[in-house]
C-alpha cells in the first residue's frame, strides 16, 4: 500500500475522541486475540495518543509505504538493510516535531494509534507479536512509530533531551516530544535527565506522562511512591502541568501552551477506563491474563460493550 | 625516550578546529581528562553534563543522532559500570558514532579499587558493534581520533594522560586494525597493550641480549581482534605466546588471543599475565606492577618458565633499559 498517511499536514482527519475510542477498541480487540497482553496502558493512555497524533505533534508524512516490513536486522556497521521505525513518523525536518516514545510495553498502543491515523496499515496488528516481525510486543526501533530503543525504561527522556539539544545546536525550531510512564520516575536517570533538561534550558523538550499510578507489581502508592509528582518535577527546574488525562481538550491545552522550560504533562487516566469489568483485577493491572473461558467470555463481553458505547 | 606531558590537550584542539561536528561531553571530570582547555576553547561545543554518567551516555546518544560527534572524556570506570545499559542500549545496538573516551585504565590511578578499570575490556568486547581501541605512548595518543574516523559505530578508547612516553615514531601513526611488530624472533611471541607494552619493551632489549629470540607485537586495536601482524607473530612462535596487559587476565587481550588460537585450532600455548581476576587496590603504578606481576621481571619469569632455562636477568639490568629516563616515569598523577 501506497502512503495515505495526512500528507503534509500536522494532525490527523479524523476527532480525537473517535481516534481514542477506536485505540481502546483495537488493543482490547488484540489482547482478546491474543489470549491476554498489555490492555490498561491503552485504557489509560488513549487519549494521550489521541493528543498526540491528532492535535499536537507537528509530523511529517509517512516515509514509504504504511505497510511494516520484516524484521529487518539489528543496527550495525555491516546491516544495510536496517530500516528505521521512525519513519512512520515522517522525515525529521527544522520545523516539524520528534515524537520519542519511552515505555515500549505500551507498543501496542502505539500501532493501534498509528492505524487510527492513517499511518499504518489496518491489517499490519495481524502480525503483532508473530516471529519475525517489527509489531513487536516490546518495541525497538524498528518497530513502527519507535524511533529509539527505550524499552529498558528512563532512557528515551535523556535520549530526547540530547536530540533537543543537537536540535537548538542547528537552529531548528520544532519541538521534541516523549511520551513517559509514570513508572520511570522511580529510575534514578530521569530524575539525572530532568536536572540536565532545566540546567541547560531545554524548553523545546517536552513530555507528556500516562501517570496511571499502576506497574507490574501492582499499586505505585504500594510499590514505591512517586507523590508528589508535580511538587518533585518543579523541585528539578522543570515545569508541570498537572490534567485529566481523559480530557482530550485539558491535556490538548496543557501540551501545547507556551512555557520556556522543559514542560512535563502529567496525565493522570484511569487503568481501566472503558473497561469497568477490569477493576476486579486492581491492584494487579500491568498486564490481563484470563483464568479460564468463562472469564474470557466476560471480557469478550466487556468488549461488545465498549464498541457499543459510542 | 622523549617524554611528552599532556599530548591530548593540544592535539584534541587542533583535530578539533575544523569538525564542528564534533562535541565534548564531560561529567565533572574536565581538567582531570585533559579537556580543560578544550572547553575554554569550543565553549558552544562542550557540554557539562554533571556527575550524572547514565543520563549522559543517553544524551550523547540523541546528540549523535542529530549528526554530532560525541567524544565523552571521563574516567574509564564511570563509562562502562555505572552506565552499562545505557551503554548498551542508547548508544551500542543503534551503533551510534559516540566516542567513550577512558582515563585511568587499569591500574594506572592510586584512586583504587573504584578508579581502577580492569575489566572494561572484557565487558566491552562481549558488547556488539563496539570498536576497543588502546593507547600505549604518546604516538597512539595523539593519533588514535584519526583512527576513530575510520568506525562507522560506537568506540571507546583506553586514554593515557599526564606524563606519557613516546615509544613509537610520531610519523607512524596509529592505525585500526594494523599491530605494531617491535621486535622480530622465533622463541616466543608476546602481545601486550597499553602501558604493558612499555613494560614489556624493558623485557625484550633484556632477552635480545640473551639470545632468545622474541617476536613483540603492541596491540591497539582490542576489537576486532586479529590482525595480520598478530596472525603471523602467533604462527611464528616456537615455545609460546605470552600476553601481557594491564587489565584481569579474563576477557581482555589474553583472552582474545587464546580464543583467537582455538577457533584456528593452532594448538599454540598462550600464557595469560595480567591481575589474576583480582581487583586492585590504591598505590603507586610502579608498585602496583610489581604486586600483581605486571611488569618487565614478571614477563622475564615466564619467559623462563616457557624456554625452561634460568636467564639470569636482573632488575638492575632490566632497570638499564627503561625507556624512559629513571626516576621519570613514576606517574604520581593525582585526580
Amino acid at each position: 500500500m501506497t502512503n495515505t498517511s495526512p500528507a503534509g499536514t500536522s494532525t490527523a482527519d479524523r476527532a480525537p475522541d473517535a481516534i481514542a475510542h477506536a485505540i481502546r477498541l483495537r488493543v482490547f480487540e488484540h489482547v482478546l486475540r491474543n489470549d491476554g497482553g498489555y490492555l490498561s496502558q491503552a485504557l489509560s493512555a488513549a487519549e494521550i495518543f489521541a493528543a498526540l497524533y491528532g492535535r499536537v505533534l507537528h509530523l511529517g508524512p509517512v516515509v514509504g509505504p504504511t505497510t511494516p516490513r520484516p524484521f529487518p536486522g539489528v543496527p550495525s556497521a555491516t546491516n544495510p538493510d536496517f530500516e528505521s521505525g521512525g519513519r512512520f513518523n515522517g522525515a525529521p525536518a527544522p520545523d516539524r516535531d520528534r515524537f520519542i516514545f519511552s515505555p515500549a510495553h505500551y507498543a501496542l498502543v502505539l500501532y493501534a494509534t498509528l492505524i487510527e491515523v492513517g499511518r499504518l496499515d489496518p491489517d499490519a496488528l495481524d502480525r503483532f507479536d508473530e516471529d519475525g516481525s517489527t509489531l513487536e510486543m516490546i518495541g525497538a526501533e524498528h518497530s513502527p512509530g519507535v524511533e529509539t530503543t527505550t524499552g529498558s525504561l528512563a532512557q528515551a527522556y535523556s535520549q530526547a533531551a540530547g536530540i533537543a539539544m543537537g536540535r537548538r545546536m542547528k537552529g531548528e525550531t520544532g519541538r521534541t516530544w516523549v511520551m513517559m510512564s509514570d513508572g520511570e520516575f522511580q529510575e534514578g536517570q530521569t530524575w539525572e535527565a530532568l536536572s540536565f533538561a532545566s540546567f541547560h534550558g531545554l524548553d523545546g523538550l517536552r513530555a507528556v506522562v500516562d501517570a496511571n499510578g499502576q506497574q507490574c507489581d501492582g499499586d505505585m502508592r504500594t510499590v514505591g511512591s512517586i507523590e508528589p509528582l508535580a511538587a518533585r518535577i518543579e523541585a528539578f527546574g522543570c515545569e508541570a502541568r498537572e490534567v485529566d488525562g481523559h480530557d482530550l481538550d485539558a491535556l490538548t491545552a496543557a501540551m501545547t501552551e507556551p512555557g520556556d522550560r522543559p514542560v512535563l504533562v502529567i496525565a493522570r487516566t484511569d487503568p481501566t477506563r472503558g473497561v469497568p469489568l477490569y477493576r476486579e483485577r486492581a491492584p494487579l493491572l500491568h498486564t490481563l491474563r484470563f483464568t479460564d473461558e468463562a472469564d474470557k467470555a466476560r471480557y469478550q463481553q466487556a468488549f461488545e460493550q465498549l464498541r457499543e458505547a459510542r | 625516550m622523549e617524554i611528552v606531558t599532556r599530548p591530548h590537550v593540544e592535539n584534541f584542539i587542533d583535530w578539533a578546529a575544523d569538525r564542528p561536528h564534533v562535541l565534548t561531553l564531560s561529567a565533572d571530570l574536565t581538567n582531570s581528562c585533559e579537556v580543560g582547555r578544550w572547553r575554554d576553547t569550543y565553549p558552544e561545543r562542550f557540554i557539562s553534563g554533571g556527575m550524572a554518567e547514565q543520563n549522559l551516555l543517553s544524551v550523547a546518544a540523541g546528540l549523535a543522532r542529530e549528526g554530532f560527534v560525541p567524544f565523552i572524556h571521563t574516567f574509564a570506570v564511570f563509562l562502562y559500570r555505572r552506565p552499562y545499559d545505557q551503554l548498551a542500549m542508547s548508544i551500542a545496538y543503534p551503533n551510534l558514532p559516540v566516542r567513550l573516551v577512558g582515563f585511568l585504565p587499569g591500574i594506572v590511578t592510586p584512586g583504587g579499587v573504584t578508579h581502577q578499570a580492569i575489566e572494561d575490556v572484557a565487558i566491552l568486547r562481549a558488547t556488539p558493534n563496539m570498536t576497543i581501541l588502546e593507547t600505549g605512548d604518546a604516538t597512539d595518543v595523539e593519533t588514535v581520533l584519526d583512527v576513530t574516523e575510520q568506525v562507522d559505530g560506537p568506540v571507546y578508547i583506553r586514554m593515557l594522560r599526564g606524563r606519557v612516553p613516546r615509544l613509537f615514531p610520531a610519523d607512524e601513526p596509529m592505525q585500526l586494525g594494523v599491530s605494531r611488530e617491535l621486535s622480530s624472533g622465533d622463541d616466543v611471541t608476546i602481545l601486550t597493550s597499553g602501558i604493558a607494552t612499555e613494560e614489556a619493551m624493558r623485557a625484550t632489549q633484556a632477552l635480545a641480549d640473551r639470545g632468545v629470540g622474541v617476536t613483540h607485537v603492541h596491540v591497539s586495536t582490542l576489537k576486532p581482534f586479529g590482525d595480520p601482524v598478530i596472525e603471523a607473530a602467533i604462527a611464528r612462535a616456537k615455545t609460546a605466546v605470552i600476553t601481557l596487559e594491564n587489565h584481569t587476565i579474563v576477557g581482555g587481550l589474553g583472552s582474545a588471543t587464546a580464543e583467537y588460537v582455538a577457533d584456528r585450532g593452532l594448538g599454540t600455548k598462550v600464557v595469560r599475565l595480567g591481575l589474576r581476576d583480582t581487583y586492585a587496590h590504591g598505590a603507586s603504578t610502579p608498585y602496583l606492577l610489581e604486586e600483581y606481576e605486571l611488569d618487565a621481571s614478571a614477563l622475564v619469569r615466564a619467559v623462563e618458565r616457557e624456554l625452561g632455562q634460568d636467564l639470569h636477568i636482573t632488575e638492575e639490568e632490566l632497570a638499564e633499559h627503561d625507556v624512559v629516563p629513571a626516576g621519570d616515569n613514576v606517574n604520581a598523577e593525582n585526580l
